[in-house]
């Protein structure tokens, strides 16, 4: 389903330096530097509003850090709350219009739905859809795309057991193949090899 | 990234063409036949004033529909976080918008200028009026179109942005209005020049400004 990245694995693939980040007039970090190899996985841990989201939009270049500079050494998956599909469009549909922006094939996108359990729902609008079923559709629009660098904005939120279990092992299975990870999540993640960066330890 | 915006081309032509709830591409031009309808009910059946009258009707008409689609233009996909997903994928603000000028006016324009011969035979326009009528319509609509997708992008994420959208575009659609209803009174090519010219213009800056407020949205 997925090929093993170019990049060789000592290779740097998101490096932040000395990033802050300021929502209103509110510093919510400073200082933060980060560096995130193939193979590796981060977890972002903090509170609510502890500036979660905000850190991967920055690491992702939505937005600009108030402080601070981010490179980026590849192609860039990102999921987050929002499904960015079309809500009237069948599953099929709306995820072969992402798959077919990303040059991935009709096969790339039928095994990412198989295996985030979807594969029976590919004809079913996507307002239909629950909460954990569009947040599986937009992991397979993730694995369809084939970027080394995954940032996934609290992963397991709306889902249940297995789905948590499935985004584990998809994650350390697109580790063990040389991309890498940075999710933010409150919740304890069993993946291994999971480092942690609390962003607390940089509040101003 | 052709391949990309040749893809959302055609997603966005779908979904204006269909539409969904927000009622698609017929719903500007039942809107705008409805006031062709309405004026000779109001001014009263002589031909001769409504043939005056006509065809500047009908320009106000058409900016008047113009006003219609402008609340899905550009929000929906903001807040599904449509187009972060494209700013990942490396397309330009300035593409996506220039993407959605072309999308638009091909949904709204048409339509338009096909039901422009039933509105003008409404209003007892002649046929000699009606071509000019319709040459102007396809030289202003794409500044129409620009407009609206700027101000669409301007306007997102406001609260009540669509009230607001309505009256930005009005006064800024000013210009196209007085050359493109004024071609049909002189009978003249240079008011005809002049709207394409307008027109061209809008389009040229749009993208950019319409970039600039994607992005200013995003922060």
């Amino acid at each position: 389903m997925e090929t093993a990245f170019a990049s060789s694995s000592d290779a740097t693939l998101l490096r932040a330096e000395g990033l802050a980040c300021r929502r209103g007039e509110k510093l919510l970090f400073t200082g933060l530097s980060l560096a995130v190899g193939a193979k590796e996985a981060l977890q972002v841990a903090g509170p609510n509003g502890s500036g979660k989201t905000s850190l991967l939009r920055l690491l992702a270049g939505l937005s600009r850090p108030f402080a601070g500079t981010v490179a980026r050494g590849g192609r860039i998956a990102m999921q987050d709350e929002r499904h960015a599909l079309d809500a009237h469009w069948p599953l099929e549909r709306a995820l072969a219009f992402w798959t077919r922006c990303d040059g991935a094939g009709q096969g790339a996108m039928e095994a990412a739905a198989a295996r985030t359990g979807l594969a029976d729902l590919m004809d079913v609008p996507v307002r239909y859809l629950s909460t954990g079923q569009r947040k599986r559709a937009t992991l397979a629009r993730i694995l369809a795309q084939n970027a080394p660098l995954w940032l996934l904005d609290e992963p397991l939120s709306g889902l249940d057991e297995d789905a948590i279990a499935m985004v584990e092992s998809l994650v350390s299975e697109h580790c063990t193949m040389g991309g890498a990870c940075v999710i933010a999540s409150h919740q304890p993640l069993r993946i291994a090899g999971l480092s942690r960066l609390a962003l607390a330890d940089f509040a101003p | 990234m052709m391949a990309v915006l040749l893809a959302m081309l055609r997603r966005d032509l779908a979904n204006f063409l269909g539409g969904g709830r927000q009622g698609g591409a017929l719903l500007p031009v039942l809107f705008f036949l409805s006031v062709a309808l309405i004026v000779p009910l109001a001014v009263g059946p002589r031909a001769d004033i409504l043939a005056q009258v006509g065809p500047g009707v009908i320009w106000v008409a058409a900016l008047l529909a113009a006003i219609l689609p402008l609340d899905r233009l550009v929000e929906p996909d903001l807040e599904t976080g449509f187009f972060d997903q494209m700013a990942l994928r490396g397309v330009a603000e300035e593409a996506l918008i220039a993407a959605r000028i072309v999308s638009h006016w091909l949904t709204f324009a048409p339509p338009l200028l096909l039901a422009t011969p039933i509105a003008a035979a409404l209003m007892d326009i002649p046929g000699d009026r009606l071509l000019l009528l319709e040459v102007g319509l396809l030289a202003g609509t794409p500044g129409l179109a620009a407009l609206g997708v700027t101000i669409a992008a301007l306007t997102a994420g406001l609260r009540g942005g669509t009230a607001l959208a309505g009256l930005l575009l009005i006064p800024l659609a000013v210009p196209l209005l007085i050359f493109g209803a004024g071609s049909i009174r002189d009978g003249g090519e240079s008011g005809l020049a002049l709207t394409a010219a307008i027109s061209l213009g809008l389009v040229a800056l749009a993208p950019f400004a319409g970039g600039a407020a994607l992005r200013a949205a995003r922060e």
